[in-house]
């Protein structure tokens, strides 16, 4: 550690932590949502003397961080619904009770969420005791889709294994006619037990992992997970070295929405834009190998600092921007394009903001949150504004991506000429710290998808004891069949892609 | 024309324009995709792609779902079957075909129908919900682009008092003007548009989407496999092939023989490919420029095509 490197301007939020009782957690969350705190996160924890469950509330800006502790009886786990304030919370119930065997008091839908019917039954993975697995059952009757009955109503039933190559997810559709009635995704085919799997591992270990949770979001997710080490362990990192990780943030958004924008285009055949947006992403991928060295930009976040070649010079960033503009021209001079974008998939502020949603998919229906803005860890600069719209729709969802791509170009172009990377090129890894205490950690990175947060827990050894781990993919499905009230079932796919939320992230 | 009549040459001409359309279909549709990837700075595969896809397809195993009827097989055959009639019953080659008594356009337009009909069929057979909703979407397109060919061609019979493609084409042969009358420019629009939804074409379907649950004529042939999947797609590449040589023919008749000479015949054969393939990139350039239609849409576009066509038999009569 140089004593000469630049200070960071943001000092590390403080977390407020706040031990409750199962009486007192319904009121305790109830306030902090009314001051208006998003529950980002609930990780539960088997410390064998109890299950411990912590909420975290988080608010910003200014940034703001309160968990809310509550410990149950590890025999009786009996845990208070907060599914009457909070559908984020529901869900993260369900979670538990499939892993750790919470047993949900007043939940209104109490159904197995990650664990399929043919897991076997009381066997919880992420309990400390839970032992090998049983053998699993088949048994596809006991989970069965809610039906849907009436004169001329037809179920479609589409995956988990798809045609393209896309991860694998489970579709029922309802359908009279065109027109989609219901749609039920069930997910969770490539649960991978990513959250036990990091449990025990050193900290550069848990990095590899991290980076490998969801493919296309290496740096997102590295990065909060480094920066959730990095806090557990009260390590400061320096203010280079923050801008250099934003600008990896920055190129990541800018190859994955490049993508996106070409993919959405395909999805109405119009497959000339998606090729040329595929040499632009092709473009991107080659600065990113020469930027960490991986064409998905893994390993340029490291354990207190960052490590890269260089960055996107201005020329590089130029030439992108203009192949960009001419994609968006093209698509935009498409009235046949545009038709099929318009009004498809409709996402409701209220639905936005009721279902939790974040990141690409909250900012195109007018709910203005950003990690970049809530809780930074680095300046942006001065003209730094956020993309957003109301529209809710799948042009909505375009124009957003549209706009993002261009922001970031306009950050990546700022930092250059500020020098960003020029210093920051190979921070040394630091050692491995001198606190050894069992300490806890939050990440919170507006990755491109959305806001991911990680939060880390170290045993008294200096390895992971539980980091728990949250990707926007998880707020954003439940979303994605809400905004198919009016639409019809060849639309599926666009508005699908329009959403573009990860499997592998969500399910694990 | 009487069986004594019809010399060694018009046979000839059936024979060869069946064997042309064969081997030219699937050559013709990797051309079309070949266009398209270059135009869209891809390189593409090339273009015999298909001939070796098919030749792949029938050298496999077939395979068929388990509560399926003999149609599933049946419907395959029947499609190639159909289509091969319509070709050999339209005139590619000579007007003065051999088998002039059945060539009637009303007849081919339902022999090519009864293809779709027994594919949808068969679609439905396999149980499966892609198939129904394949069926379903085809034949909503079917029963609304069907009336619009149907009142088009009432225009293009109209001024020779028959619906027989060879007195038909041998009639704007020897009145080229009649090929630049309202009529005839309003019926080309809507046969454009009719030929573009019945062979599966953009703006109406995407040939080239994974996307089951957008897809129309593919979705009829989502399980098929081997050599089956092969006479579907061969049956495909054939119906878009006889009616790109349908339209070349009703509306740029020139370079078909009229004469039963070997220089006439080598001549029309050479022309009839040129055009056909000319056509075919014409579409499939035209392809790159749009996107596909919402669902929704597509019946404006066939009542569009409708309208054409009414509009063409009413300037017809006024004319007349």
């Amino acid at each position: 550690m140089s004593m000469d490197r630049p200070r960071n301007e943001y000092p590390r939020p403080t977390t407020t932590v706040l031990e409750t009782t199962t009486e007192g957690l319904l009121d305790g969350a109830k306030a902090l949502l009314d001051a208006g705190h998003r529950l980002a996160l609930v990780a539960a924890h088997d410390d064998l003397s109890s299950i411990r469950i912590v909420y975290v509330f988080t608010k910003g800006p200014p940034d703001e961080r309160t968990e809310l502790v509550v410990r149950l009886d590890p025999s009786r786990p009996l845990l208070p619904s907060l599914a009457s304030v909070s559908f984020v919370a529901s869900r993260f119930e369900r979670e538990m009770k499939d892993l750790f065997g919470v047993e949900l008091v007043d939940h209104p839908q109490p159904r197995h969420l990650v664990l399929h019917q043919h897991w076997p039954e009381g066997w919880y993975p992420m309990r400390r005791t839970a032992g090998a697995m049983p053998p699993v059952v088949a048994n596809a009757e006991s989970f069965p889709f809610i039906p849907v009955e009436g004169p001329g109503v037809y179920e479609i039933p589409v995956g988990p294994v798809h045609a393209g190559l896309i991860e694998p997810g489970h579709f029922r559709f309802f359908v009279v006619g065109e027109t989609i009635l219901r749609m039920k995704a069930r997910l969770w085919f490539v649960h991978k037990g990513i959250e036990r799997l990091m449990e025990g591992k050193t900290i550069d270990e848990g990095l590899e992992i991290a980076q490998r949770i969801s493919g296309d979001t290496a740096v997102g997710h590295g990065l909060a997970y480094i920066m959730a080490v990095e806090e557990a362990l009260g390590v400061e990192t320096s203010g280079a070295d923050c801008q250099v990780r934003a600008a990896l943030l920055e190129m990541e958004r800018l190859y994955n929405h490049v993508a996106d924008l070409g993919a959405l285009c395909n999805d109405v055949a119009f497959s000339i834009a998606n090729a040329r947006a595929l040499t632009v992403r092709e473009r991107l991928l080659r600065i990113n190998a020469e930027i960490t060295g991986h064409r998905l930009l893994r390993n340029g976040v490291v354990f207190g600092g960052s490590r890269v070649q260089r960055l996107a010079t201005i020329e590089e960033l130029n030439e992108i921007e203009h192949e960009v503009d001419e994609l968006v021209a093209m698509v935009r001079s498409n009235a046949l394009v545009i038709d099929r974008f318009a009004g498809t998939a409709v996402l409701s502020h209220d639905d936005a903001v009721e279902m939790g949603t974040l990141g690409v998919v909250a900012r195109s229906s007018g709910r203005q949150f950003d990690a970049r803005v809530a809780h930074p860890f680095t300046d942006m600069p001065a003209d730094f504004a956020l993309a957003g719209s109301s529209g809710g729709d799948v042009l909505a969802r375009f124009d957003v991506r549209v706009e993002e791509t261009r922001t970031s170009l306009a950050c990546l172009r700022a930092w250059t000429r500020d020098g960003v990377g020029s210093q920051g090129r190979s921070t040394a890894t630091l050692s491995a710290p001198r606190e050894r205490t069992a300490r806890s950690g939050l990440g919170i990175v507006e990755a491109w998808r959305g806001t991911i947060v990680h939060r880390v827990e170290f045993d008294g050894d200096g390895r992971l004891s539980r980091v728990k781990i949250v990707d926007p993919s998880w707020f954003n499905w439940p979303a994605l069949p809400i905004s198919l009230a009016d639409t019809i079932i060849p639309d599926f796919p666009l508005a699908n892609k329009s959403f573009n939320l990860s499997y592998a992230g969500n399910d694990l | 024309m009487n069986a004594a009549g019809i010399s060694v040459w018009q046979i000839g001409s059936v024979a060869v324009q069946v064997a042309l359309c064969v081997v030219g279909a699937p050559l013709l549709v990797g051309l079309m995709r070949t266009v398209r990837c270059r135009l869209e700075g891809r390189v593409g595969p090339p273009v015999r792609q298909t001939w070796r896809d098919l030749r792949k397809l029938l050298a496999k195993q077939r395979t068929q779902p388990e509560q399926s009827s003999f149609f599933f097989a049946v419907a395959p055959v029947v499609l190639v079957a159909t289509t091969i009639v319509v070709i050999a019953f339209t005139p590619m080659v000579t007007t003065r075909t051999a088998l002039l008594g059945g060539s009637d356009l009303f007849a081919i337009v339902f022999l090519l129908l009864l293809g779709s009909v027994s594919l949808a069929l068969a679609a439905l057979d396999t149980g499966t919900a892609f198939g129904g909703m394949g069926s379903s979407r085809l034949m909503a397109i079917v029963a609304l682009a069907e009336p619009a060919l149907l009142v088009a061609i009432l225009a293009l019979a109209a001024p020779v008092h028959s619906s027989s493609l060879p007195v038909i084409v041998a009639g704007s042969l020897h009145h080229p003007m009649w090929l630049a009358t309202p009529q005839r420019l309003l019926a080309f629009g809507a046969f454009v548009i009719v030929i573009l939804a019945e062979s599966g074409r953009l703006p109406v379907d995407n040939p080239a989407t994974h996307l089951e649950l957008t897809m129309i004529h593919e979705a009829l042939m989502l399980e098929y496999s081997g050599p089956d999947l092969a006479f579907v797609v061969l049956g495909e590449s054939l119906r878009l092939t006889v009616l790109l040589a349908l339209l070349s023919n009703l509306f740029f008749p020139w370079g078909i023989a009229t004469a039963l000479t070997g220089v006439s015949f080598v001549v029309a054969i050479a022309v009839l490919a040129a055009k056909v393939a000319l056509l075919a990139v014409a579409v499939a350039a035209g392809e790159v420029a749009v996107a596909k239609l919402r669902l929704f849409r597509v019946p404006e576009l066939l009542a569009g095509a409708f309208v054409l066509s009414v509009l063409a038999v009413l300037s017809a009569l006024v004319i007349a």
